[in-house]
């Protein structure tokens, strides 16, 4: 079969993962899911080799625990698509809600539009695997909390700053958070300092930049100011270190 | 600057009897803290690093050790303590919060011990067990509140009710999670065989599942907890059933927080972060800020696992315990786990772990209480933790209405453990609470595996021999019967909660 096309219309999540679950065990390589409308959890848990277009608004965990898939959303996606995402894909062509790639191992998420709060909160990294969470516009507050690894980049598309509010990376130890347009230093969180981008993280941040734009169908070459980007770290992989005395 | 404090009295002194010691050498080999050195033809001890683990006592040939508790105490005084006063010069001289080991420790009333069990005399015959069948079998999970049934042309009857999957215990009393990490592979490899032979289930902790303990994965609850250590879908599908952790009952309120100094190879590998570094989880799941985010947790685990297996919910025991249970048992959750405030820990902020939280008697009885005032006592188990020692708290609390319990430190003390409170430290003598290959290679799982199966054994078999006593048969005829309670000098608003009589009435 070259492409399954389900219609979502009124369809509960359960039989709709059935039947994309069904599939990929059949061995479909292209998915079509038409009206989805607040469906959560589509393809939970799903490993495997299978790319999933979804046209409609998906609910939230889109992807959650997914292990492979490449999922593209024509639409808005809910609260946290790509949460402890081990592997995959997911392209959004619209904004996503709070959340988003929560404490995601690997894998990689373009989001065209801003995210809520929280985005990117306690993402990890582990051997091979670095997931990567590029927003096209700006993110809401406590973007990059407790981050142990990956790389979140900002591009403030938009026009406006890329975060312009508090807890930006508090609790980082591991990973870093790349803003396209600098910060405000007051909305850095406990633990995260601001440092310049090197050649290997310039050349890391420029291949997203274009992956991003090969996503949405838009010129890079914009975006291609080095100047215009800052790198978010951790202060300490510590950050902990100096509240606790043992009895 | 010199500081104005100086050192404080050795917790414990330890002296070695000459006449009795033959310079064997055990007590220096054993003791991981090296309290003891051969000088000659005499072996010298540095009381002030011992923890009174008992690693040499246990160890000695000869008897000829001896430690002995508080040797030189503070002047008394039933207010400043020797707990008090060495927070302060702690807090004094590092500015810091002290965290210790092991449960509260602070000395509460213990609710259990003001419980007392029936029996039958003349009226009612008592059951004896050997010659009766006993029913302990526990189903954990959903049930229907109601079954609908199809008589088919052939005279059969038909299930038509959808079952939930439900765990299936031979005896109510299951093993806690406690990590990879926080424990040995070892000591999580005896509990595994353990509760395999035994025919229930232990918990994993956040600390993934290691390799060697997948043979025993059927009789292995995977945790989720706040820090999504070690989950992956490869994970969910292993366990036999899923648990949330939302709190323990030893440090409500706060999360956790694993050093990089303890992420081994080993460690890294199954909590799949890199070597050396922080295992930070956070206080709260920051994807659960609403009743409603637990809802979608639970089930978006359902659903990756295709509703296959049981997913449990943990939270401490706190205030308004009944309500938050009431909310998870609308949740899709199949099981609460409610963890009362002596629960154990490797590690908790002093005060988190003497002060905040309540104890797991009142929280079990006032849930159920709750849940069946509601009409909704059949979409959760409860299973309660924190402070379980032995058979006859586990009866308590069946009867206060709990489905089951967690053990925890009664399964580390089966293995060995001395209560000693130095779980931190990873220098563990008995190979328990260690990752030092030396330390853990010290603890045999199948001869440890024996003594917690042992354990387990041993209070079934009383926990029989007192529902028997009382005339009960069947482990669901003593869930919730409280008329088989009586409380012993609680005060009238406890009783209460518990809905337990006093002694006479």
């Amino acid at each position: 079969m070259d492409e399954l096309v389900i219609d979502a219309a009124g369809m509960h999540y359960t039989p709709l993962n059935k039947q994309i679950r069904a599939a990929v065990a059949a061995g479909v390589k292209r998915i079509r899911l038409d009206n989805v409308l607040g469906q959560r959890f589509i393809a939970n848990g799903v490993r495997g080799d299978v790319a999933i277009e979804i046209h409609g608004v998906p609910g939230g965990d889109l992807g959650m625990f997914m292990s492979g898939p490449r999922l593209e959303v024509y639409g808005n996606a809910e609260h946290a698509p790509g949460n402890t995402m081990d592997e995959g894909e997911i392209v959004v062509h619209g904004s996503a809600g709070d959340a988003v790639g929560h404490s995601m191992r690997g894998g990689r998420i373009f989001v065209q539009g801003p995210i809520g709060y929280r985005g990117g909160i306690h993402m990890k990294q582990y051997e091979e695997k670095r997931p990567v969470l590029v927003i096209g516009e700006y993110a809401r507050a406590f973007l990059g909390e407790y981050m142990a690894g990956g790389t979140v980049l900002v591009l403030a598309l938009h026009g406006g700053p890329a975060i312009a509010e508090r807890g930006l990376g508090s609790g980082i130890h591991g990973g870093e958070i790349v803003l396209r347009g600098g910060i405000d230093p007051q909305y850095l969180g406990v633990g995260a300092k601001e440092i310049p981008l090197s050649d290997d993280d310039w050349a890391r941040v420029l291949s997203l930049i274009r992956e991003f734009a090969r996503h949405f169908g838009i010129d890079p070459a914009p975006l291609e100011k080095r100047e215009e980007y800052t790198r978010i770290v951790p202060a300490s992989a510590r950050p902990f270190a100096n509240k606790y005395a043992w009895e | 600057m010199s500081p104005s404090i100086g050192s404080l009295p050795p917790k414990y002194r330890v002296t070695v009897d000459r006449d009795q010691c033959m310079l064997c050498g055990r007590c220096v080999e054993n003791c991981a803290y090296g309290a003891f050195r051969i000088d000659g033809d005499r072996i010298r001890t540095n009381s002030r690093v011992c923890t009174a683990c008992h690693r040499c006592v246990a160890y000695c040939p000869r008897d000829a050790i001896d430690v002995s508790e508080r040797p030189l105490d503070y002047r008394s005084h039933p207010v400043w303590t020797r707990g008090v006063r060495e927070a302060i010069y702690n807090q004094a001289r590092t500015g810091k919060i002290v965290l210790s080991g092991m449960g509260n420790a602070l000395d509460y009333p213990m609710i259990f011990d003001r419980l007392v069990l029936d029996a039958c005399q003349v009226t009612n015959p008592s059951i004896d067990p050997l010659r009766e069948p006993m029913e302990l079998r526990t189903h954990l999970g959903k049930k229907p509140q109601r079954l609908d049934l199809r008589k088919k042309d052939d005279g059969e009857v038909e299930l038509l009710t959808e079952l939930s999957p439900n765990l299936s215990l031979e005896t109510p009393i299951m093993i806690g999670h406690m990590s990879y990490g926080a424990i040995s592979l070892n000591a999580q490899l005896a509990m595994a065989k353990a509760v395999s032979a035994a025919g229930t289930f232990m918990g994993t902790g956040e600390g993934g599942l290691p390799e060697p303990l997948r043979p025993y994965q059927g009789h292995m609850i995977v945790q989720v907890a706040s820090g999504r250590f070690g989950v992956d879908i490869d994970y969910l599908e292993r366990g036999a059933a899923i648990e949330i952790k939302i709190g323990q009952g030893a440090k409500p309120g706060i999360g956790g927080h694993l050093p990089g100094e303890k992420v081994n190879a080993a460690i890294s590998k199954t909590r799949m972060i890199p070597e050396g570094s922080d295992a930070i989880s956070p206080a709260p799941h920051h994807d659960i800020y609403s009743i409603e985010d637990l809802a979608q947790l639970v089930r978006s685990l359902k659903e990756a696992t295709e509703w296959k297996k049981p997913v449990f919910v943990k939270i401490a025991a706190v205030h308004n315990v009944a309500a938050i249970a009431a909310g998870i048992a609308r949740s899709s959750a199949d099981a609460v786990v409610i963890d009362g405030f002596r629960g154990g820990t490797g590690a908790a902020p002093r005060v988190f772990r003497d002060h905040v939280g309540i104890p797991v008697e009142a929280a079990v009885a006032a849930v159920d209480a709750k849940l069946r005032n509601q009409g909704i006592r059949n979409e959760v188990s409860i299973i309660a933790s924190g402070g379980i020692r032995e058979s006859t708290d586990v009866v308590k609390i069946i009867a206060l209405g709990a489905d089951a319990v967690y053990i925890g430190t009664a399964a580390l003390v089966a293995l060995g453990c001395r209560v000693c409170g130095n779980c931190y430290r990873g220098l563990c003598p008995w190979g328990i609470a260690t990752q030092r290959q030396d330390l853990v290679d010290r603890l045999d799982p199948e001869a440890g595996g024996v003594q917690v199966a042992n354990l387990i054994h041993g209070w079934t078999l009383e926990l029989m021999d007192l529902m028997g006593a009382a005339g009960i048969n069947s482990i669901e005829s003593l869930r919730g019967n409280r008329d088989r309670l009586r409380s012993y000098m609680i005060d009238q608003a406890l009783m209460d909660v518990l809905d337990v009589k006093s002694v006479g009435a």
